[in-house]
């Protein structure tokens, strides 16, 4: 029989005793959507977990160092050091770091221990300048306040406990000024004559005490990209550029003084690198390392995290499967009962001509369209439960005043491969009933009352 | 031996089953030959083996020994596809209960056998009409079996069976549901659509008078064996 004269039979059959096939349809469908609401879920708490990682920046960034920079200070065993030569992590070392391939950004970690006055109190912290990209790595959501007007502009971000130090009301300070009290970095003037007699290197730098103004904009509950390299968690947070062009004495500084002659030049303590995606922090982590620097990535860390919800997602899809299994049985049911039914029909067939595998292939068909339909509704059902659980959710996150999130999540190939998975196993539980059909007697069927 | 005149040839067909550890000889060793065009009726009681016999003609059955030829085909060298095959395109079938599909409209009904035999679907809707004619049935075509009278289902049960336009037309018990009016008119059909279609039809029906009134010969079937074969005189169908 033709495909298209199949289907029409297979369709006519279905719509013929259509509530029980609806039933046994809806059975499918029950089944699909307790295996896409399972893995929406698996594949929703991913995406929240690497979308939170990856905004916290830890695994699509490098950590660059120079190669001689002092161990300690909570730093990761540095990986065995290679052949090329130490070189200054200079501006020329961030830009060539900025051509390599798959780098979105290079930026210093502007990181400094001050004094803040406020209400003409004093206040020890650690000052971060936070890239301009950070406003839009979800890291700053569900903050009190704004983000920086400006990649310039004198403003400051407030953790909340320092902001709690400042003041009792935190939600006040935004809008209230605050006097950053910095160490500013004058280089002095170079010795001219390299060969001094006394041999000794020229250089160096003087430190004046600054002061800024800034505007508290915003409060944040932890620093955002605290990263690997800081020295204690900043405490408040300001534009890197303008933390840049305040030339603050920096921890790494009294070290470059002494060690070579690059008072004049900016240098950083360390650089964070950007890459486009995590899978592309392994060679970028190597192709830093083969420039002279120490690198350090926590892909490792990614990569077990992605092996535990790999096996997070099997456990989840095993127990979705468990009702998908029980709809197969309906399956089996249905068309065994109709192979009882149309026990007549099926001989008719035969001695019209129809072959054992029309025969068959009739209740195949019958079997896959309840699976594709199954399939079908059974991903509008889970998509919507999958809503409705993160629906409930984010009411019972917004009674303890948390952050809604968005729990599950229903890519394009989990509708297909749901819906494909229905068929087959919608065609495997016709396997039995199709082949029974098949054989049956056709003298024995056309005899049946 | 068949000849090119030979529609259907038997020889020493048998068929046994075994039913609760018993055998039963359904069909014992009948040889019998059908010239093309001819209306044989094969008469006998029940459980004489009639309705065994025709289904081994129809290929829905195998003999447990002996050959069947039909339509220069050996029954017995066809695999089961094309048995199927054979059925769909060399056989035409009516029944007793007329086995019309009850779910299927009977324009439905009398297409199915040209979708199983893979007809265009642009041929098939002149195919279902010349075979509704033939017939002489051409209203309620989008009626339902079930809203028919005995008559006039058998008539679609005989478009169905003529619409693949086969060699040989296989009856069983064709009148047995009807009354004896309405049967005779369905064999006077029979008989007029062989002679127009040159067929060969094999009717199985234990009604003596009316099969020697529209057949050409009488076969007599019991207890599975072939009694006698004769023709049948004008004299004695009247």
């Amino acid at each position: 029989m033709k495909p298209r004269d199949l289907s029409d039979l297979a369709f006519r059959n279905l719509r013929e005793a259509i509530l029980r096939n609806a039933l046994t349809t809806l059975g499918v469908a029950v089944g699909v959507a307790s295996l896409v609401a399972m893995l929406s879920l698996g594949v929703g708490l991913q995406e929240l977990a690497s979308k939170r990682l990856s905004q916290s920046g830890l695994f699509d960034t490098i950590f660059v160092t120079p190669k001689n920079n002092f161990r300690g200070m909570g730093r990761p065993q540095r990986e065995v050091q290679s052949d090329k030569p130490p070189r200054t992590l200079d501006e020329d070392a961030r830009k060539e770091i900025e051509k390599l391939p798959n780098v979105i950004e290079v930026y210093p970690q502007v990181r400094f221990f001050t004094e803040v006055r406020f209400n003409n109190k004093p206040f020890a912290t650690v000052v971060a300048g936070m890239p301009d990209s950070s406003r839009n790595s979800g890291s700053f959501d569900g903050m009190q306040g704004y983000f920086f007007s400006s990649p310039t502009a004198d403003e400051a971000i407030l953790q909340i406990e320092f902001a709690t130090d400042l003041s009792e009301k935190p939600a006040s300070l935004i809008g209230q000024d605050l006097v950053l009290r910095y160490a500013e970095r004058q280089a002095l003037p170079a010795n001219d004559d390299a060969s001094s007699p006394s041999g000794e290197p020229s250089g160096g730098f003087s430190v004046v005490p600054k002061e800024l103004r800034l505007k508290i904009v915003g409060i944040v509950e932890t620093e955002p990209a605290a990263g690997y390299g800081g020295y204690g968690n900043a405490r408040l947070l300001m534009p890197l550029s303008t933390a840049s062009t305040l030339r603050a004495a920096q921890v790494n500084d009294l070290r470059d003084i002494v060690r070579d002659n690059t008072a004049n030049k900016t240098t950083y303590a360390s650089l964070s690198v950007r890459a486009k995606s995590p899978s592309q922090v392994e060679t970028l982590e190597a192709s830093i390392k083969s420039m002279g620097f120490a690198a350090f990535s926590l892909l490792d860390a990614s990569k077990s995290l992605r092996t535990f919800f790999s096996v997070f997602d099997l456990l989840l899809g095993i127990f979705g499967s468990l009702a998908l299994a029980v709809a197969t049985l309906g399956i089996v049911n249905t068309l065994v009962m109709a192979i009882l039914e149309r026990r007549r029909e099926i001989g008719v067939l035969k001695a019209l001509g129809a072959a054992d595998s029309d025969v068959q292939q009739l209740f195949f068909v019958e079997a896959g369209v309840m699976g594709l339909f199954g399939g079908f509704f059974g991903v509008l059902f889970g998509w919507l439960l999958g809503r409705a659980i993160t629906f409930g959710t984010n009411v019972y996150l917004k009674r303890q005043s948390l952050n809604p999130i968005e729990l599950s999540s229903v890519p394009w190939w989990l509708v297909i491969a749901a819906i494909v998975f229905a068929i087959l196993v919608s065609l495997a539980a016709g396997l039995y009933p199709a082949s029974r059909a098949a054989k049956l007697n056709p003298v024995d069927a056309l005899r049946y009352e | 031996m068949p000849n090119a005149e030979t529609a259907i040839q038997l020889e020493h067909v048998s068929r046994q089953y075994t039913m609760g550890g018993a055998t039963i000889q359904a069909v014992n060793d009948v040889s019998l030959s059908v010239a093309r065009n001819e209306f044989l009726a094969l008469l006998g009681s029940s459980g004489s083996g009639k309705s065994t016999l025709l289904n081994l003609i129809a290929g829905l059955d195998r003999p447990t020994s002996g050959s069947i030829m039909a339509q220069g085909q050996n029954l017995a060298e066809l695999t089961s596809i094309e048995l199927a095959r054979y059925r769909c395109n060399t056989i035409g079938m009516i029944f007793q209960s007329f086995n019309l599909l009850p779910r299927m409209t009977l324009e439905e009904n009398i297409e199915l056998p040209l979708r199983l035999a893979e007809v265009d679907r642009e041929e098939r809707p002149g195919r279902v009409r010349e075979a509704l004619e033939r017939v002489r049935l051409t209203h309620r075509l989008g009626h339902r079996p079930t809203e028919l009278s005995g008559g006039e289902q058998q008539r679609v049960a005989i478009a169905r069976a003529l619409v693949n336009r086969p060699k040989i037309l296989l009856a069983d018990e064709p009148t047995g549901n009807l009354d004896s009016a309405t049967g005779e008119a369905i064999l006077s059909l029979l008989r007029d659509v062989q002679r127009q279609l040159g067929m060969t039809i094999v009717m199985v029906t234990h009604e003596r008078p009316l099969a020697e009134r529209y057949a050409d010969r009488l076969a007599i079937m019991g207890d599975g064996k072939l009694l006698s074969a004769s023709e049948i005189t004008k004299e004695a169908a009247r």
